[in-house]
């Protein structure tokens, strides 16, 4: 891969630019300047990391063990949409577990794995304080609550024509 | 008592209250102005005291006395953390205020800095919580265009800044200490009380840490006085509550409502009953780490004195009903995995109880269950209880022995015939 394909976005450097002068301490800008990194890759990449590291003049330590401790980033590419089932109990109660079972039969993927055209991803987490309009799912940023079985398609679909026309 | 009217959730399907003009025409922005022009900060305070107002978090400590215990005259900074890390399951109360009252959770953060002179606020929002973070900003942006963040606010030398700060995904961070080691830039370990947070908190300096609905509370207070707030309620547990229920009702979602109502009341006229006209199994009346209650004792009232003399905690107020079809043992599997999961590692206890706690019920779930394995689980539950630096040990006790303790007729049915009692197995979906 080429060195500059994981090269920082001008928007992503001066937002961490931005950020490392709000702060009394510019080390408390470290969980914000991953999701800067986040929202720019849709995982944390390690050149970006390391990039973002000497923009904030800080050890890559520091970023890298925030990254390894908080579950918002995961370490390699996820899919272009990613989904996040929550699974803790007012959505259990509410038929979380069949909602999983239906997402990995119409996507044919198991839980952490992604699909072969790359274009979802599926994960379970642990409450997303979304309980009274259970059960639901977070696809990248946006929630998607109440969910039933015909919804789920309608979602799916919608997603798959955006996602392959985009 | 005179006729409730809610005052958080008053305007909240009102089109675009988000807006500053729509929140400002109906009042917004008048108690600040009020605090700042008419009051100094220990007159603020003491009005806080007097409502006897809350910690609305989970822990119900008295705001007002929390910021008393700020040193004086410290030369020191001092600094607001609005806790917005709502991630209790059960809770989602604060993700509605943050999403359609932004500005009224923005004039109370500016009251409470005002009130114990702080010239920076951080709001620590979960990081899933994306929407919530931009309306927050937005909030933020329209307030400073009229003068109320920002330098020498309203022309009284006042300085205030508000800075949105989106976590990780790390429950832990919800607890006082963790977020202040996460709002440094280090990972979400708890810290040893004391110090507490009032003395040495972020950066070492002095720090409140108030949640999203408490300080939402502070515009109403400074504009219809203490005596109207502590009229409202039980007289130890004052003013409304908003209480987040979900699971099998016909209608989930938050309601706001005197502190005090009869949960019974909460459950049938305001959730609309039981789905499905099934009967009523147990409901946990406080976000998932407080005992549970079984259907027998719904007739308790809905405030921390009431539900602490009945056995169990106001917590957060977030209430998960479930019904007869609800198999008890997955229930507490599923809790003990989140509190697994979301225990930092740092304690032996917590770190390991957990870990244990969620292997013996997965396998009397899955019928691989001994006798021995309930004792097993209570003498966990006695290691874990009182041995952890921060709370969430504590918290993940009672899903485990509050349901033995009420169900246990339900695990030796496991144990025996190594399968769930009939009609419990499968929650409907859709």
């Amino acid at each position: 891969m080429e060195h500059t394909a994981n090269r920082l976005s001008e928007n992503s450097i001066n937002e961490i630019r931005r950020l490392k002068s709000i702060y009394p301490h510019r080390k408390s800008a470290i969980l914000m300047v991953l999701h800067v990194i986040y929202d720019q890759y849709r995982y944390i990449d390690r050149q970006a990391m390391a990039q973002a590291a000497e923009l904030m003049g800080l050890p890559l330590i520091d970023l890298e063990q925030a990254a390894s401790f908080y579950t918002l980033f995961p370490n390699k590419p996820m899919g272009k949409y990613h989904i996040q089932v929550c699974r803790t109990l007012s959505c259990q109660l509410r038929g979380a577990q069949n909602l999983v079972a239906l997402l990995q039969e119409r996507l044919g993927i198991e839980i952490g794995q992604v699909t072969s055209d790359g274009l979802f991803s599926l994960v379970e987490v642990e409450c997303l304080g979304s309980c009274g309009t259970a059960p639901m799912m977070q696809i990248n940023d946006e929630y998607y609550e109440n969910l039933t079985p015909s919804r789920v398609g309608e979602i799916l679909n919608e997603l798959r024509n955006k996602g392959k026309n985009g | 008592m005179a006729e409730f009217e809610k005052f958080l959730f008053k305007y909240i399907d009102f089109p675009k209250q988000d807006r500053i003009d729509t929140y400002m025409a109906h009042g917004g922005y008048e108690a600040f102005r009020t605090a700042v022009m008419s009051m100094t900060p220990e007159e603020v305070t003491d009005v806080v005291i007097k409502s006897g107002l809350r910690g609305r978090g989970g822990a119900g400590f008295p705001a007002g006395r929390k910021w008393s215990f700020l040193p004086k005259g410290t030369n020191k900074p001092v600094y607001l953390c609005v806790n917005a890390d709502e991630s209790e399951p059960g809770t989602f109360k604060d993700r509605e205020l943050m999403e359609r009252e932004p500005h009224m959770v923005i004039e109370g953060s500016l009251i409470a800095a005002y009130a114990i002179k702080s010239s920076i606020a951080f709001v620590y929002i979960r990081g899933e919580f994306a929407y919530g973070a931009r309306q927050l900003r937005k909030a933020i942006e329209e307030a400073r265009a009229k003068g109320f963040i920002g330098r020498n606010i309203l022309g009284k030398g006042i300085n205030i800044e508000i800075i949105v700060h989106r976590g990780g995904g790390a429950y832990i961070c919800g607890e006082e200490t963790a977020l202040l080691t996460s709002l440094e830039g280090g990972m979400g370990y708890p810290r040893v009380k004391p110090p507490f947070p009032a003395v040495a908190g972020l950066y070492d300096c002095p720090t409140i840490i108030n949640n999203v609905e408490t300080l939402a509370n502070l515009p109403h207070i400074i504009n219809r006085g203490a005596q109207w707030f502590a009229s409202i309620g039980t007289p130890k547990s004052t003013g409304s509550k908003i209480f987040s229920l979900s699971g099998h009702v016909n209608r989930p979602g938050n309601f706001e409502l005197p502190m005090g109502i009869p949960l019974r009341e909460l459950l049938y006229e305001h959730g609309g009953g039981i789905r499905d006209d099934h009967n009523l199994k147990a409901v946990i009346p406080g976000g998932s780490s407080v005992p549970v209650l079984t259907a027998d004792k719904i007739d308790v009232h809905m405030d921390f004195e009431s539900l602490a003399e009945a056995g169990t905690m106001l917590g957060s107020a977030g209430v998960i009903v479930m019904d007869e079809t609800t198999c008890i043992v997955k229930a507490a599997l599923n809790l003990t995995q989140f509190y697994q999961h979301e225990s930092c590692g740092q304690c032996t206890p917590c770190r390991q109880g957990t870990y244990w706690m969620l292997a013996i019920l997965h396998r009397i779930e899955h019928g691989q269950g001994t006798r021995e394995d309930l004792d097993t689980l209570l003498d966990i539950c006695d290691n874990i209880e009182g041995n952890t630096i921060c709370p969430l040990g504590d918290a993940a006790v009672p899903p485990v022995r509050s349901t033995i303790r009420q169900f246990r007729e339900e695990y030796e049915y496991h144990i025996v015939n190594k399968k769930c009692l009939p009609g419990t197995a499968a929650p409907r979906f859709g």
